[in-house]
Parts: structure tokens; sequence; C-alpha cells
């Protein structure tokens, strides 16, 4: 069955000159396993193609029941040099959160 | 047991706030965060302008109104609001409150050293593409080392009452009052991890506190009363994260995990000038209203390196928007779009970069947006950027008449009047190795 990140996680984003880090959150620890094997660096590079130019980078915190994706050349330059309107990446957590992944029944 | 509140998360953040933390309830240390990278550039603007400028202007006016409730409730300050230039902001602090004892962290100002560093060999290689410095070394602007913790703890151990800091780690605010209270040596990696810790869980002000945050957001109580976050620190490296009794927001695990994550990397190696925090072993127990209990902190050996900001001249830009209504509204907004492309074309103007966002569209989600055929009304946003300041300034007079000679059902324009040319300066972040970096600690009174 497939829903959408949000029924299973939470997220914060920021920035970091031209990265943006998401941090994803289970709300439950029983839903960790399905965010370990769902949320991909290379499903989140991919949800993210048409702005940024990547790579992804993903790291495991199983404590937190966490994951902390850092995106490569995803702002436009970063700081001042960004001409986006969310030149800080603030709203790439809750973008994240419409991601379709696959859960057991 | 030591209380460390934070009450400003950048600045320019809320006002109150730091006056609230003091009246509302105990505290023993008072940090104010005021510098982001983004804000370096602009104090870097604003030293230019005039001398004795190029620190956070918000600070001293703070100083003057808190400095009864600081003294009557022993209550010390510590902040980075020095920013690029700390004597000045201590002088101002100075006029302002006459009675308070202020001493500054300085050392971190290294922009008249790039030459000396390159010629020793060091390469300043950007962090994030690994381009060489000599990319931008005409255009540096300003170049500060990330100072540690240590420090502050020595300005403290002077006695002062305000403890002003030029370019430090954001976390060592919290760290540094936990090092002079606790006596924590400079190789107890484990506490010194659990000092940056909580400093990295309140740097952002109530961001920790229920500000900002997915968890139930709809029921946290009173954000317009929201209070700033309190790290109530241990000597054993223990702490717990609170608010005081009364205000608004809410602090939770969940939400603490939130911020726990925020801007940050690998969370097994978070790199500070003092000591390499690992989160990855950390324990978060509620541990009653509005408390979260954090154990586990572990840390490495600090890194042989510091990390250097450096911002340099990158140009000019400016961004202009307009806004269309249905019917066809993002249809009208394309057609304003391509009509503004080609009259910049056909002045021969170019730019490093031409950026176009539909906002009530898609400009923050992207591709990931449900698409969507109309909307009742979209704000169109071009931005460009270039080294050529009159081509900006161009720019900027080709929104407006749109309004008479693009597509109908254009408004909006006309209260935010021309767009503003601004200078755009980059950021780059280099390694230095840390016997170059020689802080000092200087008292005012």
């Amino acid at each position: 069955m497939k829903a959408p990140l949000s029924h299973f996680a939470h997220t914060r984003s920021g920035d970091k000159g031209d990265l943006v880090n998401i941090g994803v959150i289970a709300w439950r620890a029983a839903d960790y396993p399905a965010l370990l094997r769902e949320v991909t660096a290379s499903r989140v590079f991919e949800f993210f193609r048409d702005r940024i130019s990547g790579p992804v980078e993903r790291f495991e915190a199983p404590n937190l029941g966490a994951l902390n994706f850092l995106l490569h050349g995803a702002l436009g330059g970063g700081g001042t040099v960004s001409l986006r309107i969310d030149s800080q990446g603030k709203t790439f957590g809750a973008a994240l959160l419409r991601m379709e992944i696959e859960i057991d029944e | 047991m030591i209380r460390v509140a934070n009450g400003q998360g950048f600045w320019g953040d809320w006002l109150e706030a730091p006056t609230r933390l003091v009246e509302q309830g105990p505290i023993d240390y008072l940090t104010l965060d005021y510098l982001a990278e983004v804000t370096m550039a602009v104090l870097e603007k604003q030293r230019q302008r005039n001398s004795e400028l190029g620190y956070a202007t918000d600070f001293p006016p703070l100083m003057e109104h808190l400095a009864p409730g600081l003294k009557q409730k022993r209550i010390r300050v510590v902040t980075n609001a020095g920013g690029l230039n700390p004597r000045a902001c201590a002088r101002e602090v100075l006029r302002r409150a006459p009675g308070l004892k202020v001493a500054i962290v300085e050392g971190d100002a290294v922009t008249a050293r790039i030459g000396e560093f390159v010629a020793k060999g060091h390469r300043l290689t950007n962090l994030d593409t690994g381009e060489s410095i000599d990319k931008i070394r005409d255009q540096i602007l300003s170049a500060n080392a990330y100072l540690g913790a240590f420090p502050l703890a020595q300005a403290l151990a002077t006695g002062a009452d305000v403890v002003i800091s030029g370019r430090c780690a954001d976390s060592a605010l919290v760290l540094g009052p936990a090092i002079h209270a606790f006596g924590w040596a400079a190789d107890s990696w484990d506490l010194l991890a659990a000092g940056v810790t909580a400093g990295h869980i309140v740097e952002c002000g109530a961001q920790t506190s229920g500000g900002n945050s997915q968890v139930d957001w709809r029921h946290i109580p009173d954000l317009d009363e929201i209070g700033y976050p309190i790290a109530e620190m241990s000597a054993d490296g223990t702490f717990v994260i609170t608010k005081h009794a009364g205000t608004g927001g809410r602090v939770t695990s969940d939400i603490v995990k939130e911020q726990l994550l925020y801007e940050i990397g690998d969370p097994r190696s978070y790199l500070t000038p003092d000591v390499i925090a690992d989160f990855t072993g950390l324990q978060l127990a509620d541990a009653g209203p509005d408390r979260v209990r954090i154990t586990g902190a572990r840390g490495r050996e600090r890194p042989p390196c510091l990390k250097l900001s450096i911002n340099y001249a990158a140009g000019w830009k400016a961004t202009g928007s307009i806004v269309y209504t249905a019917p066809d509204a993002i249809a009208k907004a394309q057609a304003a779009d391509r009509i503004v492309r080609r009259r910049l074309e056909k002045l021969g103007l170019s730019f490093d970069e031409i950026y176009t966002e539909y906002l009530g569209r898609n400009a923050c989600h992207g591709g990931a947006a449900p698409r969507v055929s109309d909307v009742p009304e979209v704000q169109l946003r071009i931005g460009v950027r270039g080294p050529d300041r009159s081509a900006v300034d161009r720019f900027t007079r080709e929104m407006a008449p749109l309004v008479l000679s693009g597509p109908p059902g254009a408004t909006g324009y006309g209260g935010e009047g021309r767009p503003k040319v601004r200078e755009v300066i980059g950021h780059w972040g280099a390694l230095i190795p840390r016997e170059e970096i020689r802080p000092s600690v200087e008292v005012f009174e």
C-alpha cells in the first residue's frame, strides 16, 4: 500500500551554503525500518531532481528514529547569491512529506 | 546545575524574548545568537559604510534595557553580537549601560592575513566545491575563524557581566558557561560534546520550544507568547531542555529531535572547534511537562583545523514581482515572464542567472507540488544576478511597464515600488590549522 511520508514521519530542513539538509523523524519507532527501506538517497534525489544538481547523501540516527539527508547544489548558490524565494531551503522538509512510500498492510 | 537560556536565534528574532527570559523565571546565563552566514555579509556591508558598525545593533539597546534586571538576578550574558566589530559593540554597550562589566573575545578576524596564510601554504580550498581560493582572492571582503568555547569561559572568569564575541561556533555560547561553571577539561570529550549538543539544541531559540514545528502545530499553545529554551546543565554532562513555566509553546522529545537534526550533516560527527560531537548515542526522555532529559552525549578529539568563514563580493542582484489574476493567471504570468526576458535580451543585457518563480503555484515545492491548471491569483517573481550593476539596475525598470504593456489582470506592483539593486556577497567556507588562530580576551569597564 502506498501512502505519503507525512503519515510516518515529520521533517525539518535548513541550509548550509548551497546545501539543504532535511531531518526525517519517524513518528513511531516501529516505522523506522520502513523509512530506512523506502526513503533512500536516490529516491530523495529523484524527488527533488527538478531543483537540485545533487548528489544526495543519507545518514542514519537510529537512536532518534531519524534519517538526515544532505542535498548538494540545492539552492541556486545559497545564501545571498540565491535568487529563490526559499533561498534557505526552509520548505524542502515539508515538500518531502508528499513523497509516496510503500508500506506493509 | 546551571540554567543557560537562549533568547535570540538570529538577528531579527523576537525582540521581547530576552526580556521575558530574564523576567519570567530563573536563569543563570542568557545567550544571544545573532550570527548566520548571511548575517556576516550584512554586517560587512554596514562596516564598509561606517567603521563604528559591523555588529548586531539590536544588542546595546537591549543591554541598556536589561541591565538592572541582570544585576539584580545575577544573570550573565554571552553573545556573538560583536560580529565583525566586538570592540565597537562593547563601547556602545558601556555608553548605554555604564554599570556593566564587559569582556570581548577577539582573534577570529583574519581578513588581513589571507595573503600570509596562502604564502604559508594553507590552501583555503572551498569546503563545498573544492575550488581554489584564487578564484575569489581579489574579491574577499572579510574572513573570520570560528572560535570555540574556551575563550568565552576565559572571559567569564574575568567576572564580566557581559561577554561579547566575534565569530564563534553557535553552540559555544552554551558550552562556554558550562566550562566556566564546571571546570570541564579541554580533553573531556564526552562532557564537551554534551555542552555542544545542548548549545546546538537551543541555538535557534524557539525552534526547540514549539516554533516551526510539525509536531501537532495546531495545538501547540500560545505561540504568541512562546517561551524560549533553557538548558539545565549538570556537571556530569546530562541536561534537561525546558522553558519557563506559564509561557507558550511546548518542549517534547519529538520537537527537540527536529532541532537536533537542523542544519547538520553526519549526526555521528558534528564538527565544532572544541570537540567532534556524536548525536547517535543520545537518549531523549520526556521527563514532565515541557521537560526533555538528554543523556548519552559522546565526543571525539577536536579537529586539527578551525573553519574559516570568508565573504566575497559576488556581483549584484534584484528581484521584482507582479501579481496576475484569474482567468488564466498562470498563463498570463508565464507570458509576462517571456516579455521581460525578450526585452532584456533585445537591450543586449546579459546576466549570470535569470530565475523565475510563480508564488502560489509551485515556487517552494517545485515538481513536488500538485499540478494545477489555474489558480485564483499568482505572483510572478523574477530575479536577476550578474557582475554588471548597470544591467541589474536596468532590469528593475522592466517590471512596472507590464501593467500597461503586458497581459491583462496585473496588479500588486505599485505598493513595493521599483525593485532594489542589492550587492551579492558570496560565502566561502575553508579550513585553517588552529595554531594560526590566537583568540584574545579584553575587559572593558
